[in-house]
């Protein structure tokens, strides 16, 4: 039925007119094919061409990959987890996973989100490092892990386990991993020695381990540094806010691996000499943190910046004070906008870590290489630095890879229940 | 300091000044609101109605003249500051709810951390607000998920569970679709019949003249004509008054 333009008062008598179906171009496989890849001969040429190059690079990879020697990865899996880290006190790294496996399922079930997509990422992991025959004990582990994580998921469904108890075991786990790592406490400075199975010195400490390790307590001691320089920058008090501008500005403006290398040594200057020589790993986590602060300082005032006037108006209108309206209005509001930049921050410095190589830690980068050098391969033609590197660009993609995917939705479901 | 329960007057404003810059927002604007009373503020857009009332609890400063609210002079002091703000709810044109709590949590927050409220006593007087504003159903869901007029209704119980005497509306219906003026008006209507001082900025006439014991028209900074609805509406004194009346009462 058509409106009829010309009367000034019209009725539509067809009202409600039922809905139709599209097309038929537009939907089905057919359709799909048309408009996304041969609408028009330009289109149609370019997927041809891609559709060839495609074929030559992926037969060439396989039949390289099918006939590459993966036996030194293979041979060394123990080496890339977790360094030399002694293999009768293994059980150690596998407490800490428990732990983390543990918190995480609980934190998925609590929180959902981010957390139950990491979760899942992380109980695949677990599944297949528990089938691939990597050794009876490992693999138990791996199967004791994933049973935690899905007790620990269904616990936090089931129980309102409180926010703020969670957040805290999480900010603990960060220092009983080291207690665990170590086999005790050992600070002779402070008089504290006690330990519950021989030390492991963090020089041992290495592999994926390492690298995870590095990232984790980068961003998280990170945090709090970050979130006070972010809001001393915008502090009305001129010394506060030229203060962390200057540090913010001069710690951007410099590569990461001379942080590491002015941290191998300058470090020992900056602290009271009774502290002894701090090990090689507190140098190279100081400057990744001292590093990360700085950017995670920049992402944390986007969040500030982002929340409106009014939100500061009707705070202040109730009463309350300065700290209170930051605690409790501003800051909640603004670290959840950001969480999705600093999983990207997290992403970017996981990948950074593998500078520490140069440092002399033996993260993954650095197992690589010493796998390459190995006597056993000497007379493998071509050497084996291909598929060592292709291996641990593979665990770095996996890794970065499910950790974009699991941030991906987050910003629309950060809406806090939108309509 | 303490304020005196006898004074009659509430809100004293005398000879208050504003620049923004240069530009002079409010000019020698004087106003004194007795206890109970329902004053209304109208005049054009950029006349300094919002200005004016945000000086009254110190969101914005004034550069001269004096405010005393119930009896406590607004000074810099951070302390007659925060008394004065105890004393007065504000609700705004973009409500401002705290998006990421619940709308108990927005109500109670207040009570718990600044008037230190036992939780449950403030939850208690939350559900209480709730059932007054006419939405004790939608405690537990978050600001996102209600409608405006809901949302309005939400941030008036948020103002009044500080208990405060006084409350300050700046039009507190110009964002809101027309179905939903008529509920927030109603709860406003209430709280007024209840014996609450209140000053509100409005375009809403029907408001005016039902509620208001006064009206106050602001053009240009400035008080133009204060007069009770009665004679106001009917029998304006100031050419720009009556101009302004012609046309929004066309
Ligand atoms: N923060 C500000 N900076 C500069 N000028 C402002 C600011 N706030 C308001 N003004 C100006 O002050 C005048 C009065 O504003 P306002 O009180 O909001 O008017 P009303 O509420 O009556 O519409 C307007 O001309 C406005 O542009
Ligand atoms: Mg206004």
């Amino acid at each position: 039925m058509t409106t009829d333009i010309r009367s000034t008062s019209w009725v539509n008598t067809n009202h409600p007119a039922p809905a139709q179906k599209p097309p038929a171009t537009e939907v089905g496989v057919l359709g799909w094919l048309r408009t996304n890849l041969f609408s028009g001969i330009g289109n149609s040429l370019l997927t041809v061409v891609t559709l060839v190059a495609l074929y030559f690079i992926v037969t060439n990879v396989v039949r390289w990959l099918l006939g590459a020697f993966w036996e030194p990865i293979w041979v060394n899996r123990k080496l890339f987890a977790v360094g030399q880290y002694p293999l009768e006190q293994l059980w150690q790294p596998a407490i800490v996973l428990l732990m983390v496996s543990l918190l995480f399922g609980l934190s998925a079930g609590r929180w959902g989100n981010i957390m139950r997509n990491l979760g899942i990422g992380l109980g695949a992991l677990l599944l297949a490092l528990a089938l691939i025959p990597i050794g009876l004990q490992a693999q138990m582990v791996m199967a004791a892990s994933l049973a935690l994580l899905v007790i620990g998921y269904f616990i936090g469904v089931r129980v309102a386990i409180s926010s703020r108890w969670l957040a805290l075991a999480w900010v603990l786990s960060l220092p009983a991993t080291f207690v665990i790592l170590l086999g005790g406490v050992n600070l002779p400075t402070l008089g504290v020695t006690w330990n519950f199975a021989p030390l492991v010195e963090s020089n041992l400490w290495g592999g994926l381990m390492l690298t995870m390790l590095l990232a984790v307590v980068g961003i998280a001691l990170s945090f709090p540094i970050g979130v006070l320089l972010a809001l001393g920058r915008r502090s009305n008090l001129p010394v506060v806010k030229v203060f962390c501008v200057g540090y913010i500005e001069l710690i951007r403006g410099v590569p990461l691996i001379t942080l590491l290398f002015m941290g191998m040594t300058m470090l020992p200057l900056f602290l009271p000499s009774t502290w002894g020589n701090p090990s090689q790993l507190v140098r190279a986590m100081t400057a990744i943190t001292l590093f990360s602060a700085a950017y995670l300082a920049e992402n944390v005032r986007g969040g500030l910046q982002a929340i409106p006037k009014g939100q500061y108006e009707a705070a202040d209108a109730l009463g309350f004070s300065g700290f209170d309206k930051l605690r409790f209005i501003i800051l909640p509001q603004a670290l959840t906008k950001v969480i999705p930049a600093i999983v990207g921050q997290f992403i970017g410095l996981f990948k950074d870590t593998s500078l520490a190589s140069l440092v002399g830690l033996l993260e993954l980068v650095a197992v690589g290489k010493a796998v390459i050098q190995q006597p056993a391969w000497m007379g493998v033609t071509g050497g084996v630095a291909k598929e060592v590197y292709i291996f641990i660009a593979l665990v770095f993609f996996i890794f970065s890879f499910g950790m974009s995917f699991a941030s991906r939705k987050l910003e629309s479901k950060l809406g806090f229940g939108k309509r | 300091m303490a304020g005196h329960a006898e004074d009659a007057d509430i809100i004293v404003a005398k000879n208050v000044n504003k620049w923004y810059g240069e530009f002079h927002a409010l000019k020698n604007v004087s106003l004194t609101v007795k206890r109970r009373e329902v004053v209304v503020i109208i005049g054009p857009s950029g006349s300094g109605k919002s200005t004016f009332i945000r000086t009254i609890n110190r969101l914005e400063e004034h550069q001269s003249g004096d405010i005393v609210v119930d009896g406590i002079p607004l000074t810099r002091d951070v302390r007659n500051i925060e008394a004065i703000r105890m004393e007065t709810g504000m609700v705004f044109q973009q409500f401002n709810l705290f998006p990421h709590l619940t709308v108990m949590q927005n109500i109670t927050l207040a009570p718990i951390h600044v008037r230190k409220m036992k939780k449950q006593e403030a939850e208690a007087r939350a559900m209480q607000l709730l059932e007054r504003v006419g939405i004790p159903e939608q405690a537990h869901k978050y600001p996102g998920q209600l409608s405006g007029g809901q949302q309005q209704r939400v941030a008036i119980a948020r103002a009044l569970a500080m208990q405060p005497k006084i409350m300050l509306f700046d039009e507190p219906t110009s964002a809101l679709d027309p179905e939903m003026i008529r509920e927030v008006l109603e709860v406003m209507e209430e709280l007024a019949e209840s014996g609450m001082t209140m000053v509100v900025v409005t375009h809403e006439m029907g408001f005016a003249k039902g509620v208001a014991d006064r009206i106050v028209f602001m053009d240009s900074g400035e008080i133009v004509e204060i007069g009770a609805p009665a004679h106001f509406f009917t029998n304006p004194q100031h050419d720009r008054t009556k101009l302004f009346l012609q046309q929004i009462l066309k």
